[in-house]
């Protein structure tokens, strides 16, 4: 076989890397590259250093250290009988890199997975092994994201957590019998057994810091995992329990969703559609009401109909028409918790409103300073100048919110 | 008519010192006209008289947020900044609260301006692309046009990321350079005098290619927050319409493709024995 060049190699390694959603470079500890020998921050605030068209950032060197893999996910681009190019990067050449992007501005760091090669433990290994010359050889203080991998042993996790801002196992499906059937060599005890080690190892840390200042750093950005939608037949309903009962329960920073998407090579036994992508965000929206409104996964399920989150309106504005009962509700006395509950507003815009009207009685206009779109929250409030009368109890209320549907995309 | 002259565009300190001797005079900001350096004497010009910058004989109320906020806002171009802040100084002697009423129309103008540079500042930080020095070890220079007056202020970001590194970040309006031990400020540049390509971006732009997933275009989210006005000092950004106009098709392509049969033994001899590069 040819030997590929470093720019082969990346393409390969890149491509089989983007299925992986998460990107995310914030919430890890304030350092810089000052009074240090090599480059990198990280302020708390991740940045996304550019877009590609379908929308998502790069903030990160999203890339496989190798997609050779023994394993046969049937989602996956990289399982073994899949008939892709295949490529490996050594760890010399992954570190070489991060640091010739982060240089150049173009990354806030990496993010390496890999597929499985020789063993669970070696292909750990070698992951860390990138992670420990950036960070020991080079003093890189940028961000590093490191994937876990199932059935590697305990301390070499443990390694990885010190070297790195946040890491992550996938548990793939939504459902236990999904990832039994379309990734027959993964199990989810066992994974679930990394995430609790992991979470386990992290409080330590943080315990350990109030005591010492200095005590070694534990995946300080904490951990996070990702579940493909549309793959297996799961509901949203079982989506987010699912998804509810791992942020409880393994204290994660946030579960990624991911539509499945076509791949090349794909396997017959999936779905060979377009990814359901507005599926994927109502289930985010979804996601973000329980994590930041207050919102139960009764509330959710009020908001779905036969296990679905409805396509054509947002969550929130699904449920408030099925509890009408709840509003209007008046902007000058209502509560926090009752706010977040009205279609249209945010966190944001709540905050503001509990702030401007400790000044005085607020009018429509104030709302609308305040909000995107003040016609899609009028039927649910009431202001000094403004109460919706009829409006709640009319049946046609769905039809006037739900946005108009429209060309997906529009040319440039 | 007060005219009250400031130095320079974000002379912050001039602004301060010279608000403070207007609220100790007791001048209503509807009686004061700013202006930025020499350049004319307006309409007004004939009443002009420089302020003696004076100690405040009363109290004045200052909220240490509205200090650092202005300092914030001061970077807008938006032509009628100093005005409004002094106004907002006015007017918070008389309401000590008033930043936190969010719909009073001034507040609402003071965050759009503070938002505004915030987002101008992180777009920045996020699409400065350095090139290499040809020749010179570990020497980086950068061409970037901000939408407000945010050089200065941002410079301290890339001196805490790129600490170890020569670089200087070029703008229209001015230049910062850092050579490892002091920061600098010089003249505006033209886009000519920084380096015109660097070796990694060809990987940069493979990168960028490969990630991209043709199945999921959303071109709108892309522009949304990397509009256009962006583009044009982006190395990665002359792929984008390719991208697009290709997506359909590759990814029709991997909806219609047959599963190809799978050479499941020769990959796992590869997993299990990977080779070395």
């Amino acid at each position: 076989m040819a030997l590929l060049s470093r720019l082969e190699k990346l393409k390969i390694l890149a491509d089989a890397a983007k299925y992986d959603a998460s990107c995310s470079s914030s919430g890890s500890t304030t350092r810089d590259s000052r009074g240090g020998k090599g480059v990198g921050s990280s302020e708390g605030m991740g940045i996304c250093h550019a877009y590609t068209p379908d929308g998502r950032c790069i903030s990160l060197l999203k890339v496989l250290m190798t997609n050779y893999c023994m394993f046969d996910c049937r989602f996956c681009v990289n399982r073994i009988s899949s008939n892709v190019r295949r490529a490996r990067f050594m760890p010399e050449d992954l570190a070489q890199l991060t640091i010739d992007f982060y240089k150049r501005n173009y990354i806030e760091g990496l993010f390496l997975s890999s597929g499985i090669i020789k063993s669970p433990d070696y292909t750990m290994e070698q992951l860390i092994e990138v992670a420990r010359i950036l960070r020991v050889r080079e003093d890189f203080r940028g961000y590093i994201h490191l994937k876990t991998i199932p059935d590697a042993d305990p301390l070499l996790l443990a390694e990885a957590g010190r070297l790195a801002d946040r890491v992550s196992i996938n548990v793939e499906l939504p459902t236990r019998s999904g990832l039994a059937k379309f990734a027959p060599e993964k199990d989810e005890t066992r994974i679930r057994d990394a995430m609790a080690s992991t979470r386990d190892q992290i409080i330590g840390w943080k315990q350990e810091r109030k005591r010492i200042k200095s005590a070694p750093r534990f995946a300080p950005a904490g951990q996070s995992t990702q579940m493909i939608l549309g793959a297996d037949g799961a509901s949203d309903s079982e989506v987010l329990r699912s998804s509810t009962d791992l942020y409880g329960s393994y204290d994660l920073k946030r579960v990624y969703y991911s539509a499945f998407s076509p791949i090349p090579d794909a396997s017959k036994d999936l779905p060979l559609q377009r990814p359901p992508l507005m599926r994927e965000h109502r289930v985010y929206q979804a996601d973000w009401l329980w994590r930041f409104y207050g919102f139960g996964l009764q509330d959710l399920d009020t908001a779905m109909e036969g296990g679905m989150l409805p396509l054509d309106i947002d969550p929130k504005l699904s449920w408030a028409l099925q509890r009408r009962d709840l509003f209007p509700i008046d902007v000058n006395s209502a509560a926090k918790e009752q706010l977040l509950r009205v279609p249209g507003l945010g966190t944001k815009s709540v905050g503001s409103i509990l702030s401007a009207r400790r000044h005085g009685r607020l009018r429509l206009a104030d709302i609308g300073k305040l909000c995107r779109n003040i016609s899609k929250i009028r039927p649910f409030i009431v202001t000094q100048d403004w109460r919706p009368t009829a409006l709640l109890d009319r049946e046609g209320l769905r039809g006037m919110l739900a946005p108009k549907p429209k060309q997906l995309e529009l040319a440039l | 008519m007060r005219v009250v002259r400031l130095d320079h565009e974000t002379d912050f300190d001039g602004w301060r010192g010279q608000a403070r001797s207007l609220l100790v005079d007791g001048i209503p900001p509807q009686d004061v006209a700013w202006q930025v350096g020499t350049a004319q004497a307006d309409l007004f010009g004939a009443l002009e008289r420089p302020l003696d910058p004076r100690e405040p004989s009363r109290r004045l109320r200052v909220p240490k947020q509205f200090l650092s906020d202005a300092k914030l806002a001061i970077c807008n171009r938006d032509p009628g900044r100093f005005d409004l802040l002094y106004r907002l100084l006015w007017r918070i002697q008389q309401t000590p609260e008033l930043l936190t009423n969010t719909v009073d129309d001034d507040v609402y103008q003071f965050e759009k301006l503070i938002k505004s540079v915030r987002r101008d500042r992180h777009k920045m930080r996020a699409f400065v692309r350095f090139r290499s020095v040809k020749g010179e070890a570990d020497t980086y220079v950068a061409w970037f046009e901000p939408e407000h007056h945010i050089l200065e202020e941002n410079a301290e970001f890339f001196v805490r990321r790129f600490a170890n590194m020569r670089w200087s970040i070029l703008t229209p309006e001015g230049s910062a350079h850092w050579n490892r031990e002091r920061l600098a400020f010089g003249p505006g540049a033209n886009r000519a005098d920084a380096p015109d390509s660097d070796a990694l971006e060809e990987l940069w732009r493979g990168y960028y290619a490969a990630i991209f997933n043709p199945a999921r275009l959303k071109v709108k989210a892309m522009t949304s927050e990397m509009p256009k006005k962006y583009w044009k000092n982006l190395p990665e950004a002359a792929l984008i319409k390719p991208l697009m106009a290709s997506a359909h098709r590759a990814e029709k392509g991997m909806i219609d493709a047959e599963a190809t049969p799978a050479k499941r033994q020769a990959n796992y001899e590869f997993a299990a024995n990977p080779p070395e590069s």
